[in-house]
């Protein structure tokens, strides 16, 4: 029987599996996707979400939780990678569940997105300077200082908090704590 | 965060105070100890049928039981694994709602099978668990479980109950959601001071869950659309899994195939969504569908996907499955949508609610081209098995589809059985073949029969019902027999004795060179009629095909009590044909490919 002239999506899906060129070929990079969702203020909501990403075999790269202006609902930030395939499924797992109210992917969106950083470094006379110089250009600000070690809180998208810490490693870092992200959309819109 | 599963520490909020009674309950109200709260909401939603097995954590249950007499019947079963598999046979033979009331600790672990085969088959079950008292969770207390934390991944929701106040509704809810959308196990978890303590009872009429919808009506413009494709399609074929079943959307299917001369392939859980006997029927897909549906699929330009979640059993290799086909996906679950095979036009919806949508948008079809190509394909490799005067699986199955005309309730375990009898019982009824397909639980088919059996008899029916298994399963959940037996319910039992694994042997045969690691059972097989005996049952055995049939009209003169039929059959017959695991459709095994004396 005849084959058909123009590819289903499904026939690109197997072209690729068995690694013959398609095009457009953009269906099936992996991308990092940050997904809010909206659930009922319980523990039990939160590790339901948090159990079907390991249940299923999805990545998590950062989860955050906390209280909404409604106190009835917890609003998770999700930072999770996979291919377009992966990203939807994720979704539909997530809002498959009885006690999510809300499943928002804002990638491709306009969305802010902020974590903050605790980050204690020792310092010595001679690196002290340089460390508060480093503070200052990433407007980070010293949260606690003894005669060894300094505390600096740093809040921004994750990169620049990435950058912050990569800039640090010379100097003595005690310890790190991240937040993990959280994000909202830009404009008067909300989920 | 409200804690509301367990956690060592409970945090101390200000302002934390016990919730206002409801004001819609009345003065007279009676206050009842929260035991009795959980059997007058059964009795409110309507249950009537309980399979549990007291225990410690749920003594105060069962003194109710003893006290108050509720209209419900309870089935003592004897192990909670057999009550799981009966509450599942019970919810797909009615398709009403089963219930299983078992203890804390092993009572709750050994219902986990149970549940795990409802999750993944979309049975609706709710499963009360007792619990240790809650000030005592935590602390790993004398038969504790974390019933919750156990069974997070294998339900399609769970309850901890904290407070007596909370029972009532929690139930209300349980039975709603076990009960709508894709159906799904549901568990609650009842710590003992919650059924010991007191409060008024209310059962809700109805539940608000903000967080769960329920699809019904398909949007429009994709109803449209897939009436144009199917329009446009020139070698259409149905594919329809138990999705359609679980929406009681037989009916419609089968007009609307009939309509538009659609052939149906049905998977393992659809078998009886369309009859078999229908010209436009092409039986069984997949591993060990016919040839003929398999080469319909590769073959096909569009696929009709009707409550199906296209699993590996039924895809094989997935890039080269259905190369041609443009694929409409009917389905309530959207978990289910473009999981494993993309969907060209997704339809979220009830399946029966759909089909009655797109039915007056499409036109009868001329697909008599495609039709004598299926049935070309139909002659090239029919069903068969050697006819040599041995006694085989697939003739005693056959027997009995001649004995009930294909009306009775079929059950069946897990394994070359279970697949025989999907390709050779030819089903014409929905809610007539049970299995377990997604977990595939040995042990399965003697219980879920049982509680099946339950259910007809709730009903008022006489039809049978037959459970396949084989030697391997029967005597995993053998212990069941006995209670059959004490409800004298008329069980036709037959056990395909190979004194083998037969489906793993099969599979050492085909592709670990022969080596029978493990899975000849001679040694280890009780002696099926004493057992059968043993538990008050009839127990009778044949080697013969003459002997088969023999007996088969001797268990059908049974009236009062289960039969157990013990079939020896020859060891080294094999489900053929057969797609190998991961291998493409197109490449079924369709007879055994060297010659073994033995056959």
């Amino acid at each position: 029987m005849a084959e058909p002239l123009v590819l289903t999506p499904q026939q690109i899906i197997r072209k690729k599996a068995a690694g013959e060129p398609v095009e457009p070929d953009d269906q099936e990079l992996t991308s990092q996707h940050t997904i809010v969702v909206l659930v009922e203020n319980s523990i039990g909501a939160f590790i339901r979400v948090v159990n079907m990403f390991s249940a299923r075999g999805f990545n998590i790269e950062s989860v955050t939780v906390g209280v909404t202006d409604d106190p009835t609902i917890s609003r998770m930030n999700i930072v999770t990678t996979g291919n377009e395939r992966i990203i939807a499924q994720i979704l539909r797992q997530l809002s498959r569940l009885v006690e999510t109210i809300e499943v928002t992917d804002l990638t491709g969106t306009d969305f802010v997105e902020r974590e903050l950083c605790l980050l204690k470094v020792r310092y010595t006379g001679r690196s002290r300077a340089e460390i508060l110089d480093i503070n200052s250009i990433f407007q980070g600000k010293v949260v606690d200082i003894t005669c060894e070690t300094m505390t600096v809180e740093l809040r921004g998208p994750s990169q620049k908090i990435n950058a912050f810490i990569k800039m640090m490693q010379p100097h003595n870092i005690v310890e790190v704590a991240r937040s993990g992200r959280v994000a909202m959309q830009r404009d008067h819109t909300s989920i | 965060m409200r804690y509301d599963t367990h956690t060592k520490v409970q945090p101390v909020v200000a302002g934390d105070v016990l919730p206002e009674p409801n004001p819609e309950i009345s003065a007279e109200t009676r206050r009842m100890s929260g035991a009795e709260i959980l059997l007058r909401s059964l009795e409110a939603e309507g249950v009537k049928i309980v399979f549990g097995h007291p225990g410690g954590a749920v003594i105060k249950v069962y003194d109710e039981m003893a006290r108050i007499k509720p209209t419900f019947q309870h089935i003592l079963v004897r192990h909670e694994q057999g009550g799981t598999h009966a509450a599942e046979g019970y919810a797909k033979a009615t398709g009403k709602v089963g219930t299983v009331l078992v203890t804390s600790g092993p009572g709750a672990t050994n219902t986990v099978t149970g549940i795990t085969d409802a999750y993944m088959d979309s049975v609706p079950i709710v499963v009360f668990t007792g619990q240790v008292p809650t000030g005592l969770i935590g602390n790993d207390a004398f038969q504790e479980c974390d019933a919750m934390g156990v069974t997070r991944s294998i339900t399609k929701h769970s309850y901890l109950v904290r407070d007596v106040r909370d029972l009532a509704r929690t139930i209300k809810e349980a039975y709603h959601i076990a009960r709508t959308g894709r159906p799904g196990p549901v568990l609650v978890d009842l710590p003992k001071d919650v059924l010991m303590a007191e409060a008024p009872f209310h059962y809700p009429e109805s539940v608000s869950l903000r967080g769960y919808a329920i699809p019904e009506a398909g949007r429009p413009e994709k109803i449209t659309r897939a009436a144009r494709m199917i329009m446009e399609s020139q070698r259409p074929i149905f594919y329809v899994g138990g999705g359609a079943i679980n929406s009681n959307a037989s009916e419609s299917l089968t007009e609307f195939a009939q309509h538009a001369r659609i052939p149906v392939t049905t998977t393992l859980h659809g078998l009886g969504a369309f009859p078999e006997d229908d010209v436009l029927a092409l039986r069984m897909l997949g591993m060990h569908g016919t040839w003929w549906a398999n080469q319909a699929v590769q073959h096909c330009d569009l696929i009709i996907a009707v409550g199906a979640r296209f699993d590996d059993r039924v895809t094989g290799k997935l890039d080269s499955w259905a190369p041609h086909a443009k694929v409409i996906h009917i389905e309530i679950d959207q978990s289910c949508i473009s999981k494993n095979v993309f969907a060209d036009c997704a339809i979220l919806g009830d399946v029966n609610t759909v089909l009655k949508q797109l039915r007056p948008l499409v036109e009868p079809k001329d697909t008599s081209e495609w039709l004598a190509q299926i049935e070309a394909w139909r002659q090239e490799c029919p069903l068969e098995y050697e006819q040599d005067g041995k006694l085989r699986a697939q003739f005693i199955i056959e027997a009995m589809r001649e004995k009930t005309q294909g009306d009775a309730v079929v059950l069946t375990d897990v394994g070359q059985h279970q697949m025989w009898t999907a390709q050779y019982f030819r089903f014409l009824h929905p809610r007539t073949h049970i299995t377990s397909g997604g977990l595939g639980t040995m042990g399965f088919g003697m219980p879920a029969a049982m509680g099946a059996a339950f259910g007809l008899r709730e009903a008022k029916s006489d039809r049978p019902v037959v459970c396949i298994s084989g030697d391997g399963g029967f005597v995993m959940n053998a212990q069941e027999l006995s209670v059959a037996a004490a409800h004298k319910l008329p069980l036709k039992l037959a056990v395909i004795n190979n004194r083998f694994l037969g489906m793993v042997r099969q599979w050492q045969e085909l592709f670990h060179m022969e080596r029978y690691s493990h899975t000849d059972l001679s040694d280890t097989n009780p002696d099926f009629v004493k057992l059968a005996e043993a538990h008050h049952c009839v127990g009778l055995r044949a080697s013969t095909p003459d002997e088969a049939l023999g007996i088969i009209d001797e268990a059908w003169k049974v009236h009062d009590r289960p039969t157990v039929m013990e079939f020896q059959v020859a060891k080294e017959e094999m489900v053929f044909p057969m797609v190998p695991a991961g291998a493409a459709t197109g490449d079924m095994i369709t007879k055994r490919m060297t010659p073994n004396s033995f056959v």
